[in-house]
């Protein structure tokens, strides 16, 4: 083996270096997720010299021009509404949608949906957007005039978010279905139940960890939409006082950072606020992200 | 006996109701898009730039720009992805590493796209004085498709059967030897696929270049990497919210384009994913 060595001495200070290489690009991503937290982080800090967490997190008043008043209440409630309401509408559509893929649809009409769902993820959400904007927007404004002044409202941003999480939700909560054991459906329909009572009954139930991981995914997805939010909710930041905010101009999390960040002067309170807001973006999607893979880890067990 | 079939039936009705939910909107919407959009679609409406603030001309600027963009994107983010994906596939062991790693990508596929445009404006534009430039915003992009990269390879390296890496070192060949001369070549066509996919994905995106690179109007093409350039997605979010004057046929005819690059670069490589599964030796 020592000879071997020497003779290949070369070869082996190639695959060497060659080895530390991909080991340093295997661990990048860690260290991207550090950097991007910590750098963040870093550019939202100073702005604990003039606020605290507490007055910032459940103020109601975002006025960064020219009060440096930053509630950022009225923008977390938006984010909450938006994709609360994208969650009602994406997760029965998008779990139902799974089922019937996975389940139910003959092959050949599988071999249609599946792409189908594949496209929908595939149109970027400034087009998504502009969409909302000139055709829905205006639809609902008509439909539902009793209760909106404009059409660029809560309602519009949940149902454009909502089709913009349901690949998400429908392709993971599919892979889940498709991991039950086949001996599960098997002994169910041995006991004599329909197809469907063997899917409702014992299917879902099988893979509710890996339809649980599509339901955080589907949320982190909305949640951390922005282009979409931004043409379509009216951005009002104003704190929803009711159930009836859904029809009326909200403002999100992430709209205000794309609205606002580019007429910001850097190293002024109103810059660092605007990452205060990234940062809180950040460990939002992350802990859902955590919770979705615990899950996925789970359906793997 | 029959209540049973009769909710069956009742279910599979609704399933059926709810999946026409899914897919009649798709449908609807890609068609308005070639509806709309079409009537503004020519060689001449692709080939000139924008002008008279953004109310006149095509789109030749923002095109380029995001050609630009994509371009640099994936010359940074295929060579890491990939490394990335090999060491999981080929050179990691299991254990905690390979787990943080895991868990690492799925969190950076789940940060929202206007964090990684704020990471990129503080670190790339301020921090290391890139400012708002083609480079800064390309290396934005590429660490946002980085998961899409390392997941699509290694699930081609891993298809790889482990009888090939057999044979090549019972031959004597090192472990990278053996990588690349033989696992990669045969992986080569899901990798293709992965690559595509995150051009796609990057040529659709908006957030991240906001402040990173993207420039409302140019009267000319960038002269270096330390420019800013024109996009496409934010030249479609600009027109159709800042400029109240631009006319509807050039709005629908810029979505239709952008469309079409993001879907069809996405049809692309589904279609090279299905061809080469069909013809693959094993």
């Amino acid at each position: 083996m020592s000879d071997m060595k020497k003779k290949f001495k070369f070869r082996n200070i190639v695959e060497y270096i060659i080895e530390k290489l991909i080991f340093f690009s295997g661990i990048a991503t860690i260290l991207f997720v550090i950097f991007i937290l910590a750098f963040i982080t870093y550019d939202a800090f100073p702005i604990f010299k003039t606020n605290t967490l507490q007055s910032m997190v459940f103020g109601k008043d975002w006025y960064p021009v020219p009060d440096d008043v930053f509630g950022m209440l009225p923008l977390i409630l938006g984010s909450l509404l938006v994709t609360a309401g994208s969650i009602i509408i994406g997760v029965p559509v998008g779990v139902a949608a799974a089922i019937y893929i996975g389940e139910v649809a003959p092959p050949k009409l599988r071999e249609i949906l599946k792409p189908t769902v594949e496209v929908l993820a595939a149109i970027p959400s400034v087009v998504i957007g502009f969409i909302g904007l000139l055709l829905l927007a205006p639809y609902l404004m008509n439909h539902l005039d009793k209760y909106m002044v404009t059409g660029q409202a809560a309602i519009t941003g949940a149902i454009m978010l909502a089709f913009m999480s349901m690949p998400t939700i429908i392709s993971i909560s599919e892979d889940a279905l498709n991991a039950v054991p086949g001996e599960y459906k098997a002994a169910a329909y041995a006991l004599g139940a329909t197809k469907w009572q063997t899917i409702i009954r014992v299917i879902v139930p099988a893979a509710k960890s890996g339809i649980l991981a599509a339901v955080m995914l589907g949320i982190g997805r909305s949640i951390g939409e922005t282009m979409t939010v931004m043409m379509v909710t009216g951005n009002a930041a104003v704190v929803p006082e009711n159930w009836k905010a859904i029809f009326m101009p909200i403002r999100t999390m992430t709209a205000t950072i794309a609205a606002e960040m580019g007429e910001t002067a850097r190293e002024t309170p109103h810059f660092h606020a605007l990452f205060m807001i990234g940062v809180l973006l950040f460990t939002i999607t992350f802990i859902i992200n955590f919770i979705a893979d615990l899950a996925l880890r789970r359906v793997k067990k | 006996m029959k209540m049973r079939n009769v909710s069956q039936f009742i279910s599979f009705s609704i399933l059926r109701l709810i999946i026409l939910v899914v897919v009649v909107p798709v449908i609807f919407v890609i068609f308005v898009l070639f509806k709309n959009g079409w009537s503004a679609m020519s060689w001449h409406f692709i080939m000139t730039p924008p002008s008279g603030d953004l109310t006149k001309g095509g789109l030749l600027l923002p095109i380029v720009g995001t050609l630009y963009l994509v371009g640099l994107t994936i010359l940074f983010a295929l060579p890491l992805g990939l490394l990335s994906a090999i060491y999981l596939s080929e050179y990691a062991k299991q254990g905690k590493l390979i787990r943080i790693v895991r868990l690492a990508i799925v969190n950076l596929a789940g940060v929202p796209s206007i964090v990684y445009g704020l990471f990129g404006y503080g670190v790339f534009c301020l921090m290391l004085n890139m400012h708002e430039s083609i480079l800064a915003g390309s290396m934005t992009l590429a660490i946002l498709i980085l998961p899409v990269i390392i997941v699509a390879s290694e699930e081609a390296l891993t298809a790889v059967p482990q009888g090939f890496r057999e044979a090549s070192l019972a031959l004597g060949a090192t472990k990278w030897q053996t990588t690349y001369k033989v696992v990669l070549p045969n992986a080569l066509p899901g990798i293709i696929t992965g690559a595509i996919l995150g051009i796609s994905r990057a040529a659709g995106e908006t957030a991240p270049i906001l402040f990173t690179v993207v420039a409302a109007y140019m009267h000319d093409l960038p002269k270096s990497l330390f420019d800013k350039c024109m996009a496409l997605p934010y030249h479609l979010y600009n027109i159709s919210t800042q400029v109240p004057d631009a006319p509807l046929n050039i709005q629908w005819g810029t979505a239709l384009t952008l469309l079409i690059i993001a879907v069809g670069l996405n049809i692309a490589a589904s279609f090279i994913r299905v061809h080469f599964r069909k013809n693959r030796a094993w």
